[in-house]
């Protein structure tokens, strides 16, 4: 189906059904139980699942497939926001504009980072990039204030002109996101019992692009481009004397890549239309790294669930504080209460980047390929276990 | 004339002079191979046929047209492939898949933003990369990662890479460095069959002298960067200067 072979239309459908039913699945309890904080099936929350899992799909694409580990992708996300809050300013607050707008910079800034960094290779590739995304994130800080606003960050204001729209509404407030007059803010509250499911227009935009973009990604490994990416991570030398340049398939993929980032921020941009510079910070570049690897480099689905751990682990963690321990301990003694109380402390609240560093590093260790080869070895072991059922229950299978 | 023409070609790094007044003119069709003992400049001049050195003075011409100050990828476009002393293949992708990158590159050229057809839907090369896996007698590794296979094997498979490309000149570097004697049998016969059956030159540098001996139909002999004597085989082995520059400690 769609041009794609079995396996990977059914990985496609598979991620259809969880982006579509997000909502339902990340609020597994009911509101007023003890475990709602658990829930994650809140616009804000989901919105970043999906925008997070665009950018590291895009970022996977470069370091998955060609190896070039980029330590500046955050720029390219940050270039995009201000292009999509810049187009919310002066031409309406239609978010395909500015979402197209915030696309074609970043591919336009990726091209010209990707053409000067592309001339080395590893750590120095690296540093490269991260030294252009500082050099970003400083100008946006500084220099260029008059187009980012500084430190502020880019905001919407009741003067800007927005010549297809208005410049505020009636009742003199600024008007909000919208694509074609249905506003990416408004939800749709379902309530089930004890449930209440939130369907976001915001969220289902981003979902649908998350599945176009998710689409493209699989296109791009299955195509003879994504094979010579491959080709170009597993060896350069052999590539040359095989005839091929490898300058402009490592500068294509550099350029998609930042795209991908680009439409990220856009797409932020669109659900909360403000921009600043830390967004271009080297901790955001990291970021995507981070959830690259964890979820698994080089596999299809790998970026998106590390994007979504991540998110999660940042969100939610870090909203557990000492009352809530408290609360959950409360049936033991006292004592022991506040030294349990005393051990967890530091993993959360604010320090949840303290469990996310330990995860990360069980993960690289125990895993190299990330969570998709955790979850291919459960597979792996359920196969041997049911092999072995079937063995013993007296049918022969010949040793492979 | 010859398909590959070295005229007056020297090198030098620092203080050594690598190469220097090498002439040396490849037949058409012929095997070539270039021996002589260690520190013989061989690799220099082999890096400086293909674009990975650009020699000091003198002129490279393949097939009338100068190679000199192209990249790699351009040499190897206008017909010239070379195998390496260790082999380099992309051992993180299949056995299939590394034949057919270079049916790629020979159909779609250096570069093509092929991003959206699926490699599986492309016909013409699948079957052209089967081919030739079923002639090097591997097809039954096709699904294989590439870099887990035996030394032999990654040799055979790239010299199948290279041959897939139709090159008119093959160049190969020590081929048999470091192979067990069957399997250095074994590749030359390969090669054997290959300059039988097809219309390639090939060039050979090579330490082993049975290598040499049982390919060749022209040898150059390279003593301190420059050529000793160019002569056919039987010829050489009879040859005193040979003798005494490389043959005559080891014979």
């Amino acid at each position: 189906m769609f041009g794609l072979d079995k396996k990977d239309t059914s990985m496609l459908i598979i991620v259809a059904c969880l982006t579509l039913f997000a909502p339902f699945i990340l609020n597994p309890f009911p509101t007023d139980s003890a475990m709602a904080q658990f829930n994650a099936g809140y616009p804000d929350l989901m919105q970043r699942f999906v925008i997070f899992g665009i950018f590291a799909i895009g970022f996977n694409i470069l370091f998955g497939l060609t190896g070039y580990l980029s330590f500046g992708h955050a720029a390219f996300l940050g270039a995009g926001s201000y292009s999509a809050v810049w187009m919310f300013k002066l031409v309406g607050m239609n978010v395909i504009p500015a979402i197209l707008l915030s696309v074609i910079v970043a591919g336009l800034f990726a091209l010209l980072i990707g053409f000067v960094s592309l001339r080395r290779s590893g750590i120095y590739f690296s540093i490269l990039t991260l030294a252009f995304a500082q050099m970003s994130f400083n100008l946006a800080y500084s220099v260029l204030t008059p187009i980012t606003n500084g430190e502020t960050g880019l905001q919407l204001t009741l003067d800007d002109p927005r010549i297809l729209g208005v410049s505020a509404t009636a009742d003199g407030s600024i008007p909000v996101t919208s694509l074609f007059g249905l506003e990416m803010r408004s939800t749709f509250e379902m309530a089930i019992g004890p449930w209440a499911f939130q369907f976001n227009v915001g969220y289902y935009l981003c979902a649908l692009i998350l599945l176009a973009a998710f689409y493209l990604s699989i296109r791009i490994f299955r195509s003879p481009f994504g094979m010579m990416l491959r080709a170009v991570k597993s060896n350069q030398q052999r590539m040359n004397y095989t005839g091929l340049n490898t300058r402009p398939y490592t500068l294509a993929a550099f350029v998609i890549s930042g795209m991908y980032a680009g439409l990220a921020g856009g797409l932020m941009a669109s659900m909360d239309p403000l921009a600043g510079a830390e967004r271009m910070q080297w901790t955001a570049s990291g970021e995507v790294v981070l959830m690259t690897i964890l979820g698994g480099a080089g596999t299809l689905i790998g970026p998106v669930l590390g994007a979504g751990f991540i998110k999660y682990f940042e969100n939610i963690f870090s909203k557990i504080n000492d009352n809530v321990l408290h609360s959950w301990f409360s049936f033991m003694p006292d004592g022991m209460e506040d030294a349990l109380v005393f051990i967890v402390h530091p993993f959360i609240g604010k320090g949840w980047h303290l469990t996310l560093g330990i995860l990360f590093m069980l993960v690289v260790i125990f895993l190299p390929g990330g969570l998709v080869e955790g979850g291919q070895r459960i597979k792996g072991w359920l196969s041997r276990r049911k092999a072995k059922d079937s063995n013993t229950s007296g049918e022969t299978n010949p040793a492979e | 004339m010859g398909i590959l023409e070295v005229k007056n070609v020297g090198k030098r790094f620092g203080g050594l002079q690598a190469l220097s007044e090498v002439n040396l003119s490849v037949k058409e069709n012929s095997v070539h191979a270039i021996i002589g003992p260690n520190g013989a400049g061989k690799s220099t001049l082999l890096n400086c046929l293909v674009g990975k050195l650009i020699p000091d003075t003198g002129s490279v011409m393949f097939d009338g047209k100068s190679v000199l100050g192209r990249a790699p990828y351009e040499i190897n476009q206008m017909g010239i492939s070379r195998v390496f002393q260790t082999p380099e293949i992309f051992g993180d992708l299949t056995v299939l898949e590394n034949m057919m990158i270079p049916c790629f590159a020979k159909r779609d050229g250096a570069f093509e933003l092929n991003a959206l057809s699926a490699v599986l839907k492309q016909k013409d090369i699948l079957q052209k990369a089967e081919h030739m896996l079923e002639e090097m007698n591997m097809a039954d590794k096709r699904h294989m990662h590439a870099a887990a296979m035996s030394r032999g094997d990654k040799r055979r498979l790239e010299i199948g890479m290279c041959l897939s490309q139709e090159p008119r000149l093959l160049l190969l570097d020590e081929p048999t460095a470091g192979m067990a004697r069957a399997d250095t049998n074994n590749t030359i016969d390969l090669l054997k069959q290959i300059s039988d059956e097809r219309d390639i030159t090939i060039a050979i540098i090579e330490h082993d002298m049975h290598v040499v001996f049982s390919l060749a139909n022209r040898i150059t002999v390279l003593a301190q960067g420059t050529p000793l004597v160019e002569d056919d085989p039987q010829n050489i082995r009879g040859n005193p200067k040979v003798r005494e520059a490389y043959l005559g400690e080891s014979a």
